[in-house]
């Protein structure tokens, strides 16, 4: 199986305070992972080391066996929606014509191609109808949507996504991860998500990070990784989980809350 | 013996078209029109990308060079522009380093720029002509030569925009998204602050550098309102400005009032209508139907 990304023993942050320690993530071709972990626990430093945004400390990081200045190239960047965005006078065409920027060189116009792909990302995710609408007129569904297009358009090997859900109802998070899950037959996504319950039922392979990260190429959570990222607080995250993905401990308990908490009291 | 006062005749047109006969009103015309282009076109940048302050800061910076071309007895314009692409290039990598965090540097800088200008005016000897159209604007008193370096200005702001025309609206939009394509973000964005400061130069001599920032930024800031592509905000924000030196130009003139002040009066009155039309419209949109 081929590796797209792969951080050898990262550090980054300050030297004194690191935010990742010695993270070590090998992700193969058309996994879909999941990353979860409390806030300040270092999943956005990950995201811009993996962007080249943030010089990590020590370790390597290659993203198809290629430093990440050149790597990035094969990423489909899908950041969090922001309410600011509204206030910004473009229309949904000219924000996924950026996905088209990398393959056309300065002082040169989109051409026919551009357009072409452009509106194949549209249809891809369901807005082909909306492109000349502008982007404050959208829901907050409709526009990460919009944000997945222009990640698409740039024909991407990779989609790395921050919290795709953050802001959206739980009827539009569904389809959005529906549509992910349709994307990966194709591409290889990673996501950082809080959002633990939808990441168990969609994702391939989950990473709990805090500071350091535990991922064991599997889709299972264990106790442990849970009580390794969060200190435990396992009842709260683990609420309103729809698929079970807690291994069954001795004692049987069937329900996944009681499960949760009576893996705490192992501790 | 005390002569009874005469009434002081002076000619007042009561018609544009009647003061365009003078050559000075006819420059002045032009300029404003130069001018609301290249406001139009670099204030659209300025208000999408919320940095007004820099705008402001460049202009009051560009004072250090005229101060300079005072003191050395050469046009304090190129003074002006000089001192300004270089607080633009400045004050643009301090933003650029610090992210939004570098407000205090730049009112340093925005400072410093203006005292030295001061200074330098202070050991300037003999008469300091025209120093005040700097300060206040003497759309009045634009010669024929500046009307072609102010085209030649508008002709390199319509070039480089319509060629990194895709480019900075990415870098505007999301720098973050830019920088994974492997833009050159932080050139662009130089590259655009640099633009600013021949915008703000120019501006200078209509409205003076104390009201700059307000015809940069009024009518982009209008068009922003009413609409929702770069383009179009551009092109009317362009004739926003020149609708408002037009009339700014007139009412001064017509009333004998300080031209510069007059015309900014124009445009804010104009902004706070457009503020007011607009929350209207939106409530009546918003209203549920009958």
């Amino acid at each position: 199986m081929e590796t797209v990304i792969s951080l050898e023993r990262v550090w980054a942050g300050y030297p004194k305070t690191p935010v990742l320690e010695d993270i070590n993530l090998q992700v193969q071709a058309l996994d879909f992972i999941g990353l979860i972990g409390p806030n300040g626990g270092g999943k956005t430093t990950l995201l811009k080391v993996l962007l080249g945004l943030v010089q990590p400390q020590r370790g390597t990081v290659k993203i198809l066996d290629r430093p990440v200045t050149q790597g990035r190239r094969y990423i489909g960047y899908v950041p969090q929606i922001l309410e600011l965005d509204r206030d910004f006078p473009i229309q949904v065409r000219d924000v996924v014509n950026m996905g088209r920027l990398g393959k056309r060189k300065l002082f040169h116009r989109y051409n026919r191609k551009d357009r072409e792909i452009v509106q194949r990302s549209l249809v891809q995710v369901g807005m082909a109808d909306k492109g000349d609408r502008p982007i404050g007129e959208l829901s907050g569904g409709e526009r990460q949507r919009v944000y997945i297009a222009r990640a698409l358009a740039s024909e991407p090997k990779i989609l790395l996504l921050d919290e795709p859900t953050a802001n959206v109802d739980s009827h539009v998070q569904n389809s959005i991860y529906e549509l992910l899950k349709e994307l990966n037959q194709s591409m290889t996504i990673m996501m950082i998500s809080h959002d633990l319950g939808a990441i168990s039922s969609y994702v391939k392979t989950v990473g709990c990070l805090n500071r350091r990260l535990h991922y064991h190429h599997d889709r299972l959570i264990t106790p442990t990784m849970i009580e390794e990222t969060y200190q435990c607080p396992v009842d709260l995250i683990a609420h309103g989980i729809p698929h079970r993905v807690f291994p069954d401990h001795a004692d049987g308990s069937s329900s996944p809350t009681h499960h949760h908490s009576s893996s705490c009291d192992h501790a | 013996m005390v002569l009874p006062r005469q009434p002081t005749t002076i000619l007042h047109p009561a018609t544009m078209l009647d003061a365009l006969q003078f050559d000075f009103m006819q420059n002045a015309l032009m300029a404003g029109i130069l001018v609301s282009i290249a406001c139009g076109i670099i204030g659209t940048f300025v208000v999408v990308n919320r940095i007004v302050f820099i705008s402001g800061g460049i202009a009051h910076a560009a004072y250090g060079g005229i101060g300079l071309g005072y003191f050395f007895q050469f046009n304090p314009i190129w003074g002006a522009i000089a001192f300004g692409l270089i607080s633009a290039l400045g004050m643009g990598w301090v933003e650029q380093q610090t992210k939004q965090r570098g407000d205090t540097l730049i009112g340093v800088m925005w400072a410093i720029g203006m005292a030295i200008g001061i200074i330098l005016i202070d050991f300037t000897e003999g008469y300091k002509a025209g120093l005040e159209s700097y300060l206040f604007g003497s759309i009045l008193a634009v010669p024929r030569s500046d009307l072609w370096l102010m085209f030649g200005v508008d002709c390199v702001i319509i070039a480089l925009i319509a060629l990194l025309y895709k480019e900075l609206l990415a870098i505007s939009f999301d720098p973050v998204f830019a920088t994974t394509r492997n833009l050159p973000v932080r050139s662009l964005y130089l590259v655009l602050v640099g633009l600013i400061a021949l915008t703000v130069v120019m501006v200078m001599q209509i409205v003076g550098l104390i009201m700059v920032i307000a015809l940069l930024t009024i009518p982009a800031a209008i068009a922003s309102q009413w609409q929702k592509k770069i383009t179009a905000m551009m092109g009317l924000a362009s004739l926003l400005g020149i609708s408002f030196t037009t009339t700014g130009l007139w009412l001064s003139y017509r009333f004998n009032l300080t031209s510069g002040a007059t015309i900014i009066l124009v445009s804010g009155i104009a902004y706070l209508l457009s503020l007011g039309l607009k929350a209207y419209g939106d409530r009546q949109s918003t209203q549920p139907e009958a």
